[in-house]
């Protein structure tokens, strides 16, 4: 069985071409496209934010925590996060339907699983907190712009959290292993592995992949998404740092006591438990 | 998790035993429940098979037919997963639209297959954007005892392996028409999903419904017969870290050899 195993890995070999490699849109394989975020954009929604991640503009509101309509969804112990990707007709080529497919479904699902470890839940028994992610202009890596913006505007809505959820993917392009793969990237790829990450806590909350990778090369791929992810927190804390008017000096002095966004008591107290 | 007495009890009992080394049903961490794979047992579908692992039971059948080609693929065939959580597989489950497990467990599945390229889709287009042939994978959960994923992945794979499909002809005229032969379904590789529960700082394998049910997640790890990986899917509310994560793939590169020796290659 191992010689079977040697033998598949050296078939997929990387990096054998000699040919300089270059990327669609000119970065470097660890670079990320443009990354910028905005809170408080939807002035109804309890938080909001929006993304431009390349050509992805995304936008994410949270309402709640809030009474659970329909009620038998609630639990009577602890609350629910419900999260609902959806894509507008317009942001694709062609045209979709604006009716939810099982993609959008199981995109949900995911993003429920990748937020839910930063959330407080036991805190709102019987309540939901809503997110509602909207995707305008999709560009590639969707799913990875809208758990920032999901992120953020939790943040945004007041919801106390262990961490914030930062997300980005990796991939294989032409046997390089690259970062943030854009929409062309994505369909003309060999694999697409997108991550998230809570950057304080060290630990993955979305993990995906489709595509064919040796084991070594998953590895690698999920490590250079991480680093991405790192990237991406610090736009995301700058986002929230400009709505919520803390400059550096008196971010210096507030985190003396408390850190900021109520981010370190949170997490203090689970470390108490 | 649900946190009713009864799971949180269920839970508790659950990692004592694994705090032991060992499982409810006396089996190690890693190791599966007894696998039965039986194929091409039903006449009307072009392939099929049934996977028994444990008390959970599911079928899966292969219809192909005709169809028309996606618009950024004209010349591609298309391959379809679907599954089915049939009302007499679980005393919870009901009639109805399916739900996001359901749809879940296709599309990891589908996933499985098709990023592993396991077909030539050009081999399977007939008429440049009009007339393909189109393959649904059609998975069929007859009693839900956990580890749906992977018990449906093997039977997907086992039925693909051994499905024949109706061979149509082509006309100059870019005209379709039957012919009474059949062909057998040529596949480039094996993917064989595997997946890792996580319940509390232990990792099983082939879960139970009752260790599904108190699991704090999950990740699926598909490898082909080369050790390539071609799908990964985490879920749950609960992080990995990056070592756990390496952890995980290791043992799936193991157990889907073992599984591979075992199941795929006795038939």
């Amino acid at each position: 069985m191992s010689k079977s195993k040697a033998k598949g890995k050296t078939k997929t070999k990387r990096k054998s071409r000699k040919k300089k490699f270059e990327r669609v849109d000119g970065r470097k394989a660890d670079e990320l496209r443009p990354v910028k975020i905005e809170t408080g954009v939807i002035p109804n929604a309890d938080g909001s934010a929006y993304i431009e991640m390349g050509r992805n503009k995304i936008i994410a509101g949270v309402y709640g925590p809030r009474e659970m309509h329909p009620k038998r969804l609630s639990k009577p112990h602890r609350g629910v996060l419900r999260v609902r990707y959806h894509m507008a007709p317009f942001s694709v080529d062609p045209r979709r339907s604006p009716a939810p497919s099982r993609r959008d479904t199981e995109i949900g699902m995911v993003m429920t699983d990748a937020l839910e470890p930063a959330l407080f839940l036991e805190r709102y028994p019987r309540s939901v907190i809503d997110v509602y992610v909207e995707i305008i202009q999709a560009d590639g890596g969707t799913r990875c712009a809208s758990v920032n913006a999901a992120a953020v505007a939790l943040v945004d809505a007041g919801i106390p959290m262990k961490d914030l959820v930062a997300s980005c993917a990796a991939g294989k392009m032409e046997d390089h292993i690259v970062l943030d793969l854009g929409d062309y990237e994505d369909k003309k790829g060999q694999a697409d592995v997108p991550v998230a990450y809570m950057p304080k806590l060290e630990e993955v909350t979305l993990l995906q992949m489709d595509g064919i990778l040796t084991t070594d090369e998953t590895v690698e791929a999920v490590e250079l998404a991480i680093e991405g992810c790192k990237q991406v927190y610090e736009v995301q804390r700058e986002a929230l740092k400009k709505k919520y008017g803390m400059d550096e000096e008196d971010a210096a002095e507030d985190a003396e006591e408390t850190e900021e966004l109520g981010e370190e008591p949170a997490e203090s107290e689970e470390e108490d438990k | 998790m649900s946190n009713n007495i009864v799971s949180r009890l269920k839970r508790k009992k659950i990692e004592e035993v694994l705090e032991a080394g060992t499982r409810m049903d006396g089996r190690g961490l890693n190791d599966f429940r007894e696998i039965e794979v039986r194929t091409n047992f039903l006449e009307k579908s072009e392939g099929s098979a049934e996977v028994r692992m444990g008390k959970t039971h599911v079928i899966v059948g292969v219809k192909a037919g005709l169809g028309t080609p996606f618009d950024d693929t004209p010349d591609e065939g298309v391959l379809m997963c679907n599954a089915e959580y049939t009302p007499v597989a679980h005393q919870t489950w009901e009639p109805g639209p399916p739900p996001h497990g359901a749809i879940e467990l296709a599309r990891v599945v589908d996933r499985g297959l098709r990023s592993a390229e396991i077909l030539n889709m050009e081999d399977l287009g007939l008429v440049s954007g009009e007339k393909v042939y189109i393959v649904f994978v059609d998975l069929y959960v007859l009693n839900w005892d956990g580890n749906l994923i992977d018990a449906c992945g093997l039977g997907a794979l086992a039925a693909l392996k051994g499905a024949e499909i109706p061979v149509f002809k082509v006309s100059k005229k870019n005209e379709v028409s039957e012919t009474d032969k059949t062909q057998k379904l040529e596949l480039r590789c094996e993917p064989i999903p595997i997946t890792i529960y996580k319940i509390g700082k232990h990792f099983i394998l082939d879960a139970t419904a009752d260790e599904e049910e108190v699991a704090d997640g999950r990740l699926t790890v598909t490898l082909d017969e080369n050790n390539n990986v071609t799908t990964l899917q985490k879920a749950g509310p609960v992080g990995f870290t990056v070592d756990e994560i390496k952890k995980c793939i290791n043992i799936a590169e193991e157990k889907a050899a073992e599984i591979r020796s075992q199941s795929v290659a006795s038939e």
